[in-house]
């Protein structure tokens, strides 16, 4: 069994949501908390823009909770860069508790899990979970240098500037419910532009076991999120599972491919570890606060490789954490 | 009139070059640098067989300028150089293309310096 | 090795073959012949240039042209304008020497974060260092082939 129920009703408290100006200028920008004006954040690299993104929806979603720093016992937070350096080093100006934690795009989720069950178990009374991404760094980290004049291939996804946090702890607001670990699936994709269709069968593996153990089906929930499958890996997401023999195609969103306004058709949409932070603790948090959806499947998928194991070439591996949350 | 005729044929020469190397990022989806890497050992191989000399006397700068002129120019200069002796040999590629390579250094090294990496918008 | 198994999946590759988007060839193409061969017409101008009002001719002459156009290629992409070229032309900037230069300093000013020494200077090469390897390396080759065939004959 790889689902988890919480019997003690965990909630979100609060949410904080940063975006840089192309993700606020997006078909979501409104919702978004905090919009930068600029994607560095007054910083002098976009690393330390990360970092303070990070720091900015870590602090803001505690003060969102009418919360202390004191209050908090744990940050659990990740972003996608070596040795998650943005989450570590925006975890230093806290004083509290901080698990690092990475799954590529799939960490928020992770962290949520972890998270989760730790407020559950009684472990801890309070913890922040946060993730972050930028486009600049990781284009630089994962691909090519800025000023490179090199062509995106059309099925490439953009990186999203963005990070969100969460603070979960016992209390009114919107409830964990259950949540699903994902399993590694590699089915031998290599193409490093090509992460909707690396990350696909993983979702579609977290999604479907979702479903066989707890009896659900997809009528159950009002939608079901993934997190950066793009427009192509949600296309092969929802053929995947209707040849499992779900119909998830009415309920499903991913928040990549909503996140920005796509006007040339060739771009995939948003990726990212702050993707789905962003889009979830912006825009589906306040429809799950205001009611107009009750129950919610979110599941960030990851790409798990690393520039390294591209060039050996090495096959995607995917991931995808499922979190069911309730209104 | 002859320099609109020469224009053309640089145009046409150069602009083939390049359309072949969109062709092979369509097909293969090789990255810059390996394309570089090929064009510039294409040129420099065509040269040592005697080729590519024909298609620099027809299209000049539609030849010299795509990076398998860069080939070019290497090949030519240790091929002049094997007439001289063992260390003209050795020495004529890079001498030939020395100011390709110091310009690129001198130039990469300054314009970096004062300049900034901007993020895209799209 | 237990761990090594062949995790490749034929019919989902293959599916994903089938739903992947195409680039448009026929309108890359034309971009690319478009802007590669404007870039060598520019090149062009600037050997008329050089013969006529320097005298230069031969190596000299396109040793030149090719410092001029890297210093062209280096300054756009210091401006930020490279990038956006390549964009719209995808081969056709990549290939002229251009192309080379921007790949030289694109490395450098993106690491120029990291200290102007093990930053700047030493990314630099990150793309471009194996141009200059093959190219050194060649050149050598063809030296020595042809430095065997003078003395053999």
């Amino acid at each position: 069994m790889r689902t988890m129920y919480f019997k003690n009703n965990p909630s979100i408290l609060a949410t904080s949501s940063i975006g840089g100006p192309k993700e606020t200028t997006g078909a979501l920008g409104k919702y978004i908390e905090i919009k930068g004006e600029d994607d560095t954040f007054g910083e002098t690299t976009y690393e330390k823009a990360e970092k303070q993104m990070l720091y900015t929806v870590i602090k803001n979603s505690i003060q969102n909770a009418h919360k202390e720093i004191e209050d908090i016992d744990a940050i659990i937070a990740g972003d996608l860069l070596d040795q998650i350096i943005s989450a570590t080093f925006s975890a230093r100006s806290f004083d509290a508790g901080y698990l690092g934690v990475y799954n590529a795009c799939a960490t928020f989720t992770e962290a949520l899990t972890i998270g989760a069950a730790l407020v559950d178990g009684g472990y801890l009374k309070s913890v922040v979970c946060g993730t972050s991404s930028h486009f600049s760094s990781a284009e630089r980290q994962y691909r090519y240098p800025l000023e490179l004049g090199c062509t995106r291939p059309p099925q490439a996804q953009w990186t999203v500037t963005g990070a969100g946090a969460c603070v979960l702890g016992n209390g009114d607001g919107v409830k964990i419910n259950c949540a699903t670990v994902g399993k590694v699936v590699d089915f031998g994709v290599v193409d490093v532009n090509n992460m909707g269709a690396a990350m696909a069968p993983a979702a579609a593996d977290t999604l479907y076991t979702h479903f066989i153990e707890t009896g659900r089906t997809p009528d159950y929930y009002d939608a079901i999120i993934s997190g950066d499958l793009g427009v192509l890996g949600s296309h092969v997401l929802i053929d995947l599972m209707w040849q499992k023999g779900f119909d998830i195609s009415k309920v499903y969103h991913d928040c990549g491919a909503i996140v920005y306004k796509i006007k040339e058709k060739e771009y995939q949409g948003g990726s990212g570890a702050g993707c789905s932070s962003m889009v979830f603790c912006s825009y589906f948090y306040k429809q799950l606060c205001e009611k107009s959806l009750k129950r919610v499947l979110l599941m960030s998928t990851g790409a798990l490789l690393s520039s390294l194991s591209a060039q050996q070439g090495e096959s995607i591996p995917g991931i995808a954490h499922a979190v069911c949350i309730e209104s | 009139m002859e320099i609109v005729l020469m224009l053309l044929k640089v145009f046409a020469v150069g602009g083939v070059i390049c359309a072949f190397a969109q062709l092979l990022i369509n097909y293969t989806k090789l990255t810059a640098g390996k394309i570089l890497v090929y064009f510039l050992l294409a040129g420099a191989v065509l040269q040592a067989v005697g080729l590519y000399q024909y298609v620099v006397d027809f299209a000049g700068a539609g030849a010299t300028v795509p990076i398998s002129g860069f080939g070019y120019l290497l090949s030519k200069g240790a091929m002049e150089g094997a007439k001289k002796g063992l260390f003209e040999a050795l020495t004529g590629g890079i001498t030939a293309a020395g100011m390709g390579i110091t310009a690129a250094i001198v130039f990469g090294y300054l314009f970096a310096l004062f300049s900034k990496s901007r993020s895209k918008k799209n | 090795m237990e761990n090594s198994q062949n995790f490749i999946n034929e019919n989902y590759l293959n599916y994903i073959k089938s739903v992947s988007p195409r680039t448009n060839e026929s309108k890359t193409l034309f971009r690319a012949f478009l802007v590669g061969g404007l870039i060598c017409c520019i090149g062009q101008g600037f050997r008329y240039l050089f013969e006529y009002a320097l005298g230069l001719s031969g190596n000299e002459l396109a040793a030149f042209v090719s410092a001029v156009m890297i210093f062209l290629g280096a300054f756009l992409t210091g401006l930020g304008v490279y990038d956006r070229i390549g964009k719209f032309a995808g081969g056709g900037s990549i290939v002229p020497i251009t192309g080379f230069a921007n790949s030289v300093v694109s490395p450098a000013i993106e690491f120029k974060t990291e200290g102007y020494i093990y930053g700047l200077a030493a990314k630099m090469f990150v793309i471009a260092g194996p141009i200059i390897v093959f190219g050194v390396a060649s050149s050598v080759l063809v030296g020595l082939v042809y430095y065997g065939i003078y003395n053999i004959f």
